[in-house]
């Protein structure tokens, strides 16, 4: 009960049913927007949330992405000077 | 260009990211002293996930002191024989549009499967979203149109909505059979048997984000195991696993969030509200290969009866009158627990492959079977 | 113009004069086929070279809807039999075309499909010489049904297959994978996606011709329509006794295909395609093939997607970006959309 995709809020489609348009890579489909929409439809377009058949189930959180992905730059540096800080001892041996 | 970038999904497949968590991964499980002999077991509970540990290839590059166990978290191959068939008696009613996921439409009944009715006759549909079956409705006032709703958390929220939007606008011939189940339960039932050995657990991401991660915290509070709420992406799941043998290596149980991006630490309101307004949950409700499971299966409440298709077509479930046995030599539930791997059920290959499957396993995407001959190319030994 | 109707009746098929009518303005009209018999009486010189062969194939076309983004039924008829002509290293010359319409369909929707037809058949350098046309009940055909035959000619000395491929080939395909199978998907409306996808639709004559010109050790090459890119390197391969190994980065596929698989839990490779080939070719010659058939509209994407290898555990592979690898199986069935 996984599939879900990351996808653009592009307009309002339906303000009475809670419906929206949502756009992933360029294939748009009409969604329901009732789960993210307490904020106001208005200030979901624009916004990107997780489509699962035909829901919008949750806004993506851009700080929390880019954090995951910092942590991964940081893992991949930290890494880096491990095998440096291997590589110089060896050197000194 | 080949694959273009899709935005929150490409920047998590990045394969140098991977190179280097699988470098930390190798690192920490040597550290902790896993071995191919006596590996971690780090059960990834969601069907979804076991799918894309097989796509990437995951399973083989990863440290072989690191062992996935597939979870039952595939509410396809779950989902009893007995549920098939009144399925199957449900679309064969005259003037009824049956409506499903894809996913549902090879499983094996007793007598058939929803594809073989299809091609029998019976109006079945495949839809991609309960929307799309409402306007079904909408569109044919004299038909029936029943959604079969299948799957965990992730989907419950959105039959509930759809009832909800039908019982707003007097719909009088839309019904759900609800098959809705829910994920923490069968966890406890799985760390509760004595013979399962699970070391960790790689979260569902997207029921998480819709119950939140706290429902989980009694696994680590009874259980002292660690559980990550991972997301899809190769690098959400290796990260995830990264996490767990950190904890293990830390001496630590907890829950902790890798998809943080979608999850929300207590869930989304406004599917809990959904679910808690159309759902109840049954005493119990059989879980294919796992038995009976208390409080594991939801049920549509009687102000909701007109959209209840147990109501409307008389298939109550009972679970006395409805214990129908198994096929006769699948092991789908050994598998499913952890306790075989599908090479080892006498039947991979030989008695249930893909063209002809017996059991839940091999029919669906994400089942553990059918992802070892499709991405693995596991077949019968000899 | 002795036709009036707008739409076909049981009549149209009954061999009097209303099924003349319409065959002769809808059908003989705008084909043109020599003669009036029966049979279309032909010959070829190339035909008559000492060591040439004659090529023949046929298929039958069914697609719902008829008339879709980049194409329609007809284009689907003659493409699809002059692809199969042309991959074997034919020229495709004549071509049959055998209708079975449902009663009520529109005749205006025959012309427009019957246009399309002659107007590929030109572009293909064929000539549709010879037909038939049925009218059944309503509901007993969708629409249309077309069925094609096409005969072309193989020059001596020319042998190209798959038990000619060897370890060590380049495999090319001409363009961006899946269009055809995600355009239907989407124009069929059940599932309420939009999005700017055509078919791929097109005959590939012109650019077989070309690649055998650059490249004349190519071994092998077969058009991927039902079951996609996947199904045709599994049955080359299996022929072949060797594997293919592809890699994930180098499939070329639009954004929009991608997306559409995505939401829906398909896998491009196994989608429809009506425009494309794969083929193999010594890798010595696969940069002049890649130039042979970029400088072609139905080219222009031209790549080269793996290698084959020798033969191991299975068929096809497919190297995943991070050095993972899996394998491509064949398809079972339909492929399905899912949401797990």
């Amino acid at each position: 009960m996984c599939l879900g995709i990351p996808g653009r809020i592009t307009a309002i489609t339906d303000e009475g049913r809670l419906m929206a348009m949502a756009e992933v890579s360029g294939v748009r489909r009409e969604v329901s927007v009732a789960c993210i929409a307490e904020g106001g439809l208005a200030a979901l377009v624009g916004q990107w949330a997780l489509i699962h058949v035909g829901f919008a189930m949750a806004l993506i959180d851009e700080d929390e992405a880019a954090k995951t992905l910092q942590a991964l730059r940081d893992l991949g540096e930290a890494q880096e000077t491990l095998e440096q800080m291997a590589l110089s001892q060896e050197a000194l041996a | 260009m080949t694959v273009q970038a899709m935005k929150f999904a490409s920047e998590f497949r990045d394969p140098a990211a991977a190179r280097v968590l699988l470098a930390a991964i190798a690192a920490k499980a040597d550290r902790i002293g896993a071995t191919r002999e006596s590996p971690v077991h780090i059960m990834e509970i969601c069907g979804g996930h076991t799918h894309s540990i097989f796509r990437y290839g995951l399973d083989k590059l990863i440290h072989e002191g690191v062992e996935f166990i597939h979870g039952p978290g595939c509410p396809v191959c779950v989902l009893p024989m007995a549920r098939v068939d009144e399925c199957v008696e449900i679309a064969e009613t005259p003037g009824v549009i049956f409506t499903t996921f894809g996913d549902a439409m090879r499983v094996p009944g007793h007598r058939k499967s929803l594809m073989q009715a299809k091609s029998g006759g019976a109006d079945i549909r495949m839809v991609y979203s309960p929307l799309d079956a409402l306007e079904l409705a909408r569109r044919n006032p004299g038909r029936e149109v029943v959604f079969f709703g299948l799957g965990f958390e992730t989907t419950t929220p959105s039959t509930a909505l759809s009832i909800q939007a039908a019982a707003r606008e007097g719909l009088t011939n839309f019904s759900v059979f609800c098959n809705h189940i829910t994920v923490p339960e069968p966890i406890k039932a799985l760390l509760d048997d004595p013979d399962m050995m699970l070391d960790g657990f790689i979260g569902p991401g997207h029921v998480s984000m819709v119950i939140g991660i706290h429902p989980y915290d009694f696994i680590p509070r009874d259980y002292g195991k660690p559980l990550v709420v991972a997301g899809f992406e190769p690098t959400d799941l290796l990260q995830s696993v990264l996490m767990v043998l950190t904890q293990i290596a830390e001496g630590r149980a907890a829950v902790e969030n890798q998809y943080a991006r979608v999850v929300p630490e207590h869930g989304n309101p406004v599917s809990l509200a959904a679910i808690a307004d159309v759902y109840e949950r049954r005493p119990s409700f059989e879980w294919r290969g796992l038995g009976e499971i208390d409080a594991s299966g939801l049920r549509i409440r009687a102000r909701y009866a007109a959209f209840d298709a147990e109501e409307k077509f008389g298939i109550g479930y009972a679970a006395s009158s409805r214990n129908v046995p198994e096929i006769e030599g699948c092991a789908c539930g050994a598998v499913m627990t952890g306790k075989m791997k599908p090479m080892q059920c006498p039947q991979f290959g030989r008695g249930c492959t893909p063209e002809m499957p017996l059991g839940a396993l091999m029919v669906s995407s994400e089942g553990a079977c059918a992802a070892y001959w499709q991405y693995s190319g596991a077949r019968a030994a000899g | 113009m002795a036709l009036r109707d707008t739409h076909v009746t049981m009549a149209h098929g009954g061999g009097g004069r209303a099924m003349r009518d319409l065959i002769d303005e809808v059908f003989t009209a705008v084909f043109q086929p020599p003669g009036s018999e029966d049979q279309a009486r032909l010959m070829d010189d190339a035909l008559q070279e000492p060591g040439a062969r004659l090529a023949f194939t046929t298929d039958s076309f069914v697609v719902t809807p008829l008339e879709f983004p980049g194409g329609d039924i007809g284009k689907l008829a003659v493409c699809g039999t002059v692809n199969d002509l042309a991959v074997g290293g034919a020229r495709p010359l004549w071509l049959s075309a055998a209708f079975i319409i449902e009663e009520g369909c529109e005749i205006a929707l025959l012309r427009r499909i019957v246009a399309t037809m002659a107007a590929e058949a030109a572009k293909a350098g064929v000539r549709i010489v010879t037909g038939d046309t049925k009218v059944v009940e309503r509901g007993k055909a969708d629409g249309v049904f077309i069925t094609t035959a096409g005969v072309g000619v193989i020059p001596p000395g020319r042998d190209i297959g798959a038990a000619h491929i060897r370890a060590g080939d380049a495999v090319i395909v001409n363009g961006v994978l899946g269009d055809h199978g995600a355009a239907i998907l989407a124009a069929r409306g059940d599932l309420a996606l939009s999005a700017d996808l055509a078919s791929d639709c097109a005959g590939l004559g012109h650019l077989m011709q070309a690649a055998l010109a650059a490249a004349p050790g190519l071994r092998a090459a077969r058009d991927c329509t039902r079951g996609g890119l996947a199904s045709a390197l599994n049955e080359m391969a299996a022929e072949a006794g060797v594997t293919v190994e592809i890699e994930e980065a180098r499939l070329p596929l639009r954004p929009e295909v991608v997306g559409l698989c995505e939401i829906l839990g398909l896998d491009p490779l196994y989608l429809a395609n009506e425009g494309r080939l794969v083929l193999f070719c010594p890798p010595e010659q696969a940069e002049a093939a890649l130039a042979a058939m970029r400088a072609l509209p139905e080219g222009e994407g031209s790549v080269v997607i793996g290698h084959a290898l020798p033969r191991q555990a299975h068929p096809v592979s497919l190297r995943t970006g991070f050095g993972g690898a899996r394998i491509v199986d064949m398809l079972v069935g339909e492929q399905l959309p899912r949401i797990c």
